[in-house]
């Protein structure tokens, strides 16, 4: 049983502080991401979790033992770097056994292990070459078998798919995330690609400027995002958003636009309004009753071949507006103004100030 | 495709012609000159040359003085190999802990360590000075007779430590630069598989350090066999009794001082031969032990 769990945990390098509490609690056998900018402390809160940066504040444990002040080695954990962290100078077989061979394992169970590790990455033909004599896809695969074969309580991966190429990120994401779900591990991965967040994710945790501002199953952030960021960092093109006026129960748009909401809204005066690019329909002729209708000036089309992306403006107003629509749906011309319908049920709507998700 | 290359046949030799001459004038010449030399013997008076074939080699090895500078030589070259890496190693392994990522003032962290070995090489031989050195009366204090001026032993450890201290800077440097090129990542997965500091560096850190190690240890090599002339000379003259001649100092107290023009030739023929051996030997077994 690995669970892991994170009390008030802060990080300051100087008087710089980067991570500024953060509570989680890591099911065992759980996968759990870590997905945020560039910058946001991702890594050095992973980096805490292995002992290579040490808490400033709060605790970490590991499978119900506090480990804030122990080192790496003691921590029963397995770490897979960005850029790999391969021995140079060991062959692939070494660079899987060293740890086992540190742990005093004898030879006969270091070389079981090495070959069933080796056996299931599809690595066993390459074990006596230098990591320099690899393909990025491989080394990426050694870099896992060095994880694998420590058995460890917990998996930690930080960004190790962002130096593969687009394909073979995909094929790897698969194979982790089969990988992980077949040994149980519990892991902890983070990445700043919101697509690999998503799919490899039970829970996620978005994280934003060294706070977490959600925890939650992929769906959940995608359906209910909590805040503003959130809500433009899930999902693929990202959500538009544009101010409009909340009075009673009808939201005025910056096109002058009125719309009467059927659920009940709270907010009154200026909120951010959120709709996906996908949550935008052609509007037929015979739109369902009760749907909302766009009118949208389209200046660029992107066809992608299965969908077509649609960039426009709202009419009578400056607000920029992306739809994903289906690639065989009606001709959508640039140039021309096109009504788009929205289920109210996929309107978001944010406080305007602090960001924060309007029921 | 087209082809980039030199028209004119001429360019290439015209481009490598300055190098050339500066490696026939600075070494093929005054080498053939040695050579040439080594087989002629002059008079005392430089009036009459002879030309002897091999006498003055003969000479030179039925010489037991030739044979006590060989072994003085083997004894300081690897004293001064061994201590001046294993010391700048050391010095190196601990700035590098302070250096990491210290970003761009990393460069004048590193002065000092840099400078101290050649400031505190002076010190070192004011403290041994066996009148007047704090070190020197120390010693005497604890029951050691110090005199390197008269016991051959102290004027080797001497003269060991001069020549250590001045190769210690420079091979700290090339250390220090060949460490900060080590992934910091790969430490940390090795601290994370389970290996403690030392483990950590002779199985990871030092194994990524030895082309460098390699490089600097044929430095050191050719610099302990020829570059020492002028420290021994300072510190020793060669003596007491011929304890701390080495090779390189024979040849330059027979030649110049002594006059034997062709016998110190010929010890410098040997001398050039062993350095061209030993670089051989060093390239041919040591590096392909090394991990690049
Ligand atoms: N050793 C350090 N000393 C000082 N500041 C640091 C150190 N390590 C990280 N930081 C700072 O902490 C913040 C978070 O860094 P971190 O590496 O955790 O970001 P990240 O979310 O992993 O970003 P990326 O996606 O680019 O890897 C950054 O602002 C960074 O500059
Ligand atoms: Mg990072």
């Amino acid at each position: 049983m690995a669970e892991v769990s994170l009390k008030q945990v802060k990080k300051s390098f100087g008087a710089a502080a980067v991570i500024h509490g953060i509570d989680l609690a890591i099911a065992d056998g759980e996968f759990l991401v870590l997905v945020g900018p560039s910058g946001c402390g991702k890594s050095t809160l992973l980096r805490m979790v292995a002992g290579l940066e040490e808490a400033t504040e709060g605790e970490i444990s590991i499978s119900g033992k506090v480990v804030t002040r122990l080192e790496p080695k003691d921590r029963d954990i397995a770490m897979v770097f960005q850029n790999y962290a391969l021995y140079p100078h060991m062959s692939v077989y070494d660079n899987m056994a060293y740890g086992l061979r540190i742990r005093g394992l004898n030879k006969e169970e270091i070389d079981q292990r090495v070959k069933k590790a080796a056996e299931s990455l599809q690595l066993a033909h390459l074990l006596d070459r230098k990591p320099r004599q690899l393909s990025g896809g491989q080394r990426q695969r050694v870099a896992m078998g060095r994880a694998i074969v420590r058995q460890p309580a917990v998996f930690l991966f930080d960004e190790p798919l962002s130096n593969l190429d687009a394909k073979l990120r995909v094929q790897m994401r698969i194979e982790i995330k089969r990988l992980q779900r077949s040994l149980g591990v519990t892991s902890i991965y983070v990445t700043h690609d919101q697509v690999e967040a998503m799919t490899l994710a039970d829970r996620l945790v978005v994280m934003n400027a060294g706070k977490a501002e959600q925890i939650g199953t992929p769906m959940e952030l995608y359906n209910h995002p909590a805040t503003l960021f959130v809500a433009g960092f899930i999902g693929s093109p990202s959500m538009n958003f544009f101010p409009a006026n909340a009075a009673g129960g009808t939201l005025e748009l910056p096109g002058g636009q009125r719309w009467t909401l059927s659920r009940q809204v709270a907010a009154q005066g200026d909120v951010t309004m959120g709709i996906r690019p996908e949550h935008l329909t052609l509007a037929g002729a015979n739109s369902p009753a009760g749907h909302a209708i766009l009118p949208l000036y389209v200046e660029l089309i992107e066809p992608l071949g299965a969908e077509t992306l649609v960039h426009g403006r709202l009419e009578g107003g400056k607000a920029e507006l992306t739809a994903r629509v289906d690639g065989e749906a009606a001709p959508v011309k640039a140039g021309s103004t096109m009504r788009f319908a929205v289920d109210p049920r996929h309107l978001h709507l944010f406080d305007r100030t602090s960001g924060a998700r309007l029921q | 495709m087209r082809k980039v290359g030199f028209n004119n046949k001429l360019l290439p030799y015209i481009l490598i012609a300055p190098q050339l001459a500066v490696t026939i004038v600075f070494f093929y010449w005054p080498a053939s000159q040695a050579v040439w030399q080594s087989f002629l013997i002059q008079d005392a008076f430089g009036t009459a040359t002879e030309f002897v074939w091999l006498e003055n080699y003969e000479t030179l090895f039925k010489d037991p003085s030739y044979f006590n500078a060989l072994v003085v030589t083997v004894v300081f070259s690897t004293a001064v190999a061994a201590l001046s890496l294993g010391v700048a190693l050391l010095l190196a392994v601990q700035a590098d802990k302070h250096i990491h990522g210290a970003g761009p003032y990393k460069t004048l962290l590193m002065w000092p360590y840099a400078v101290a070995p050649a400031v505190a090489g002076v010190l070192w031989l004011f403290m041994f000075q066996p009148s007047l050195g704090v070190l020197a009366k120390q010693l005497r204090g604890m029951g050691v007779d110090w005199n390197p001026l008269l016991n051959g032993t102290h004027a080797m450890i001497l003269c060991i430590i001069a020549a250590t201290w001045k190769q210690i800077s420079y091979n700290f440097l090339f250390f220090l630069a060949g460490l900060q090129s080590i992934p910091k990542s790969l430490i940390e997965a090795a601290a994370i598989d389970g290996a403690g500091p030392t483990r950590r560096f002779w199985t990871v850190i030092f194994p990524l350090l030895s082309p460098t190690a390699f490089f600097l240890l044929v430095v050191n090599v050719v610099y302990v066999f020829f570059e020492t002339f002028g420290i021994i000379d300072a510190v020793t003259h060669g003596g007491p009794a011929k304890a701390t001649e080495t090779l390189v100092f024979k040849v330059f107290q027979d030649g110049r001082l002594g006059g034997d023009l062709g016998g110190s030739a010929a010890q410098s023929v040997i001398l050039m031969f062993m350095v061209i051996a030993l670089t051989a030997i060093q390239f041919k077994y040591i590096e392909r032990k090394v991990h690049y």
